[in-house]
């Protein structure tokens, strides 16, 4: 281990982890290290079922792993803490709750100092940033599937966390709302700091947001290659289509391929 | 106006209905009564449709309020813990097998002379077990991401149960208590009828029989088909209050 390597606020160090189901075991992770640095965002991508959501859900705490261990700012994660926020692909907003309310959830669990004006103010802020100024009181299903992630990423970013864990929020859009939220993205790093961990299949999405690419090989997973990007925060959607992006995504596909191609058959 | 109008001149057009097919059959009413005989009847015997109907309707409401407790926690025991849903399932399937006609006898032998107990508790057995699996279901069927944006937080079973898993709960269960009203009106007249010296409208519905008074017997079943209908919208209007958001918009 490097010296380096303890900087990182997120730090996965040899985990290895296995499910047991009734056809037997599946090993999905196997001696896994990887980091991601202090208001870094990492995207990691990989062959479907390769493990990548169990990557997510030991970052926050929902498993243990069954061998090496995982820290948050120094700190070994042995139970969930409140420093991360979640967002899905499924937005799971609660349909009773407005949207306002559905933002200000995670604040009634979070032991805050806020006072109730404040977190309001605090969540109305935060929809206004990504655009849904406007549509507080509405309830979830009358909002568009965009509007209800956009929403999801309020929520996952009310509490000020350290940590954002984003498993394929946009993977059910269609193509012109995902580039339009991935542009939300980048307005939500620059406003709100946070360590960023997002799991994807899109390799334009990775290459887009992340300031690094880390490919996981076929299951049981590891880290099979790792791309830094030249830039950090905002870019253009231009910037997707010069030679140097489409270098880059060729050779993350190369590596998938390869990935899949060391994958034992019939998984 | 329209929501109004609409089920009273259904009503009507059926009152019609009947009273044209008895008339153009010429049926004496111990055949069928028509809505013409029933007035009379119901004139005759108000003090005791009054009284009676209350006995009948609070015996079925408090049967119902202890079949929502027990079908509840039911449900939660089975939606939380698998291993108590696979033992529990198959007791509770036999349990609602077996016709509430043949527990009737034997409830009655059981705890003889406890009228109220007795009607009470056939009330409830009837109409816990939909409540019971709404309940169950309802919560089995949770997606884990919903659990999973609170766990995240560190926050506790019972703070996912009270903030997510209850209301999410709610529309399944108003579903099933819907179905549960009618049952237990069903399980209090089981007993009733059945039952020596008992009240209520089912001992009303007897005595009828007894005294070969056939428009009684049909007011009585109108009767409780009224007090049917308006157990029926009490819970829908509780529906409305609890879970009215599950309803979707028309307009």
């Amino acid at each position: 281990m490097t010296p380096a390597l303890h900087k990182d606020l997120i730090r996965i160090d040899g985990v290895s982890h296995t499910f047991t189901t009734e056809s037997g075991s599946l090993p999905v992770l196997d001696n896994l290290t990887l980091g991601v640095p202090e208001n870094g965002f990492t995207a990691i991508v990989g062959p479907s079922g390769c493990g990548k959501s169990t990557v997510t859900r030991l970052v926050a705490g929902l498993l243990k792993p069954d061998a090496g261990s995982v820290w948050l700012q120094g700190q070994e994660v042995t139970s969930p803490r409140s420093v991360v926020g979640m967002a899905f692909q499924n937005p799971v907003l609660l349909e009773w709750r407005s949207i306002l309310k559905n933002v200000m959830l995670p604040l009634e669990i979070v032991s805050s100092s806020l006072s109730s004006a404040a977190r309001e103010a605090r969540a109305r802020d935060l929809l206004k940033l990504v655009g849904l100024a406007g549509f507080e009181d509405k309830r979830p299903s009358e909002l568009s599937g965009g509007m209800r992630q956009r929403a999801s990423l309020c929520r996952a970013l009310v509490h000020q966390p350290e940590v954002l864990i984003l498993d394929e929020p946009f993977g059910a859009l269609d193509a012109f709302t995902r580039e339009d939220l991935w542009q939300t993205m980048h307005r939500l790093r620059e406003e709100e700091p946070f360590t960023g961990v997002l799991i994807t299949h899109d390799l334009r999405e990775a290459i887009f947001l992340a300031d690094e690419v880390i490919v996981l090989s076929g299951r049981p997973a590891t880290v099979q290659y790792t791309k830094a990007l030249p830039q950090r925060g905002p870019r253009s959607l231009d910037q997707l289509y010069t030679p140097e992006a489409t270098e880059t995504l060729n050779i993350l596909r190369e590596q998938i391929k390869i990935a899949r191609e060391g994958e034992e058959p019939g998984s | 106006m329209r929501q109004v109008f609409v089920p009273v001149l259904a009503i009507v057009l059926f009152l019609l209905f009947w009273e044209g097919l008895v008339w153009v059959n010429d049926w004496p009413n111990y055949k069928m009564a028509s809505p013409s005989d029933l007035w009379p009847a119901f004139w005759r015997f108000k003090w005791l449709f009054l009284t009676f109907g209350w006995e009948t309707l609070w015996r079925t409401v408090v049967g119902l309020l202890i079949a929502i407790v027990v079908g509840v926690l039911l449900g939660m025991v089975m939606g939380f813990s698998r291993v108590l849903r696979e033992g529990l399932y198959p007791l509770l399937v036999g349990f609602n097998a077996i016709p509430k006609a043949t527990v009737v006898p034997i409830v009655a032998l059981m705890f003889v002379g406890q009228h109220d107990l007795n009607t009470v508790l056939i009330a409830f057995m009837i109409s816990f077990f939909p409540i019971a699996v709404s309940v169950s279901i309802g919560l089995s069927t949770l997606e884990p991401e919903y659990r999973d944006i609170l766990r995240a937080l560190g926050a506790s079973q019972m703070t996912i149960f009270w903030k997510i898993a209850l209301p999410k709960t709610l529309p399944e269960f108003f579903g099933a208590l819907k179905v549960a009203v009618t049952l237990a009106f069903i399980g209090t007249n089981l007993m009733e009828i059945v039952s020596p010296h008992g009240r209520g409208l089912g001992a009303l519905f007897d005595s009828g029989k007894t005294n070969s008074d056939y428009p009684l017997m049909f007011a009585v079943l109108i009767s409780l088909a009224v007090l049917g209908i308006a157990l029926y919208y009490v819970v829908v209007v509780l529906e409305r209050i609890f879970a009215g958001w599950a309803e979707r918009q028309t307009d």
